[in-house]
């Protein structure tokens, strides 16, 4: 048991749970946007399965990482925009057109990989950065500092995230939005407009999330998110809708499943206890779930279709 | 606006199972004799899935099979079973189903269909029926054949195995490639981490980077979703033993070897059973003696002549023991 606070173990834990947890963040957070406006996508795998692959298919003919992450980002885009027309002008009920979105990613992904690629081909990943000085500091350094440059774009999201929704007007109208539709229309703020906008924001992210996830990799496989997308949902409930909440949440399931992992190499959770340790890190999110619902509530118009005048 | 709804989810839905029908395909040319295999990744995953569909495009080749067709991606059981029943209802003489996982569905469909015969592995029960063959891999031949392998070459003394979840032929392998590395060195550390998933490719990548943690030099792992392990293993420098599949193409630098599953041999005596009437009721298990196992070794790696006469003597035995 000891073995298990020994300080390496414990860096390496550290270093595998912000790694585990980034394409969950980046995901979350663009559905965090969608539901403060009132749009809930249910939709985000599927988004960051097309985006995982054409990310790693933009890498496998260019050798480009950034052009991967660039590709990752438009399918996103463009989903998104697809998601908002669905939700926003068509208003289908938001819950079976996310699951029709995931469907539709899944299935898509895997055909385009069938066609173009077939055999799993190894591309490049995104290079360590060492950040001069503090990745030189022990320990702090390995787990944090040495990782590479998307990872530290994604916790910089955080507090850009946080600023857009709490302290900017467009952020003031997603809020206005999400909670008094009717309101926010009486004083002339588009509606339909800040949702298609953050519809486009979360599809984007989620597109970026499974770039990420290929580009970390190194690989594509058939469901390669292998349901991170509904975890990322889930996450955002887990955040109270606040991006520094879902950070948390996003760490918390990466070091749960981390220090899992870690746990069975040591061999210090019995190898029958496996499966148990396995759905650990669903459990403590859920766990979590229920005591964040207690304290804080969704937002009020959150998947209510707005039409002006009813 | 109901209207509207419906129309939205069938329009999905409809282009979600485009997507999914493309990827079954289906060929035929000359023979009559028609194979269908369900399984639960992609026909390409470099692992178990393939093991079987080159199988089957082999004895096509070779003529012995006239069409084969494929629906893969069914890792969802309920979206297998229909596939299975769907092909059986079709007339094709031979459904594979290819995953421990359909067992239960093929014990309820198989009954349905006395005119067809179904195989379905790994697994060693027929269920009783006439009409069901089950077929398993002796996996943990190669594992120990490999193990030895790893134990000569491991500088640290400590040998790492990605697992997904602790059942079947994964089983055997880990356990006859751990067994391998004891029996070469007795005082070798050997770290098995099951991730308790087939396909979760991160959780692999992440496990891997585990046991290197831990020490390890040497890397192995089963199931489809070792594609993630493999690519930390290249990254660090650390040597790979495959099996299933040839991966020597994920990562040339660092693969040693892989177990090569043939289920070819298997699969054309369970085509002659079933065209001179016996539709089932056997089990069948590939093994180095009946050259369903096969060592292949990875050109591209300056191998040392030691190490490889150690594998090799090591497949001798069990040939020898047949």
């Amino acid at each position: 048991m000891s073995d298990i606070f020994t300080t390496a173990v414990m860096v390496a834990v550290v270093a595998s749970a912000i790694r585990l947890a980034v394409p969950l963040l980046l995901a979350s957070l663009g559905e965090t946007f969608g539901q403060r406006s009132g749009v809930l996508n249910l939709g985000v795998d599927g988004i960051m399965l097309l985006g995982a692959f054409t990310g790693y298919y933009t890498v496998l003919k260019s050798g480009n990482v950034w052009m991967g992450l660039l590709a990752g980002a438009i399918v996103g885009l463009i989903l998104g925009l697809a998601s908002a027309v669905i939700a926003v002008t068509l208003q289908a009920e938001q819950g079976i057109s996310g699951i029709g979105i995931y469907l539709f990613g899944l299935g898509m992904s895997d055909l385009l990989f069938q066609k173009l690629v077939g055999t799993p081909i190894p591309i490049d990943t995104f290079p360590a950065i060492h950040i001069p000085v503090l990745s030189e500091i022990p320990y702090i350094g390995e787990m944090f500092f040495q990782h590479s440059l998307v990872i530290y774009l994604a916790f910089a999201a955080i507090p850009v995230a946080t600023f857009v929704i709490n302290r900017t007007t467009f952020g003031m109208k997603i809020r206005a939005v999400g909670e008094y539709p009717d309101a926010a229309d009486t004083l002339g703020v588009s509606v339909s407009g800040v949702r298609y906008a953050t519809e486009i924001i979360g599809g984007t992210l989620a597109g970026i999330a499974g770039a990420v996830l290929a580009l970390t990799l190194g690989i594509f496989q058939q469901n390669l998110t292998n349901g991170a997308g509904f975890i990322a949902v889930a996450l955002v409930y887990f955040g109270a809708w606040r991006p520094t909440g879902i950070m948390l949440g996003a760490l918390l399931f990466g070091f749960v499943n981390a220090l899992v992992l870690e746990l069975k190499t040591l061999e210090i959770i019995p190898r029958d206890l496996s499966n148990l340790a396995a759905m650990a890190p669903a459990i403590i999110t859920i766990l979590a779930l229920v005591f964040v619902a207690r304290r804080f509530r969704a937002p009020s118009a959150l998947t209510k279709p707005f039409t002006r005048g009813k | 606006m109901k209207k509207r709804n419906i129309a939205l989810v069938v329009l999905i839905a409809v282009i979600a199972l485009i997507g999914a029908a493309c990827s079954s395909s289906s060929d035929s040319d000359g023979g009559d004799f028609k194979v269908a295999i369900v399984a639960p990744s992609a026909s390409n995953d470099l692992a178990f899935t393939q093991s079987m569909v080159d199988a089957a495009n082999k004895l096509k080749e070779d003529g012995v099979i006239g069409e084969v067709a494929v629906t893969d991606g069914t890792f969802v059981v309920d979206d297998a079973a229909v596939a299975i029943r769907d092909y059986a209802s079709k007339g094709y003489d031979l459904v594979i189903a290819h995953g421990s996982q359909y067992g239960g569905s093929l014990q309820e469909i198989a009954p349905d269909f006395p005119e067809v015969s179904f195989a379905w592995g790994t697994s060693a029960d027929t269920f009783g029926l006439p009409n069901v063959y089950s077929y398993e891999a002796a996996s943990d031949q190669g594992g120990r054949v490999m193990g030895l392998m790893a134990a000569a070459l491991s500088k640290s003394d400590n040998v790492g195995i990605v697992g997904p979840i602790e059942v079947g032929d994964a089983k055997l392998y880990v356990d006859g490639f751990k067994a391998g590395v004891l029996a070469g060195k007795p005082s070798a550390t050997v770290n098995v981490n099951y991730i308790d998933s087939f396909s979760d490719v991160a959780l692999a990548s992440e496990a891997a980077q585990s046991l290197i943690g831990a020490g390890a030099d040497v890397l192995t792992g089963t199931a489809q979703m070792v594609v993630g392990a493999v690519g930390v293993a290249k990254t660090e420098g650390v040597l790979w033993f495959g099996t299933q599949a040839n991966q020597t193409s994920l990562a040339p630098e660092i693969v040693v070897a892989s177990q090569v599953y043939h289920w070819e041999h298997m699969l054309e005596e369970m085509i002659n059973n079933v065209k001179d009437g016996t539709l089932g009721g056997e089990l069948y298990k590939i093994t180095f003696a009946n050259d369903g196992l096969v060592i292949e070794y990875n050109d591209g790696f300056d191998l040392p002549g030691d190490v490889k006469k150690i594998g090799d003597d090591a497949v001798k035995v069990f040939k020898d023991q047949g």
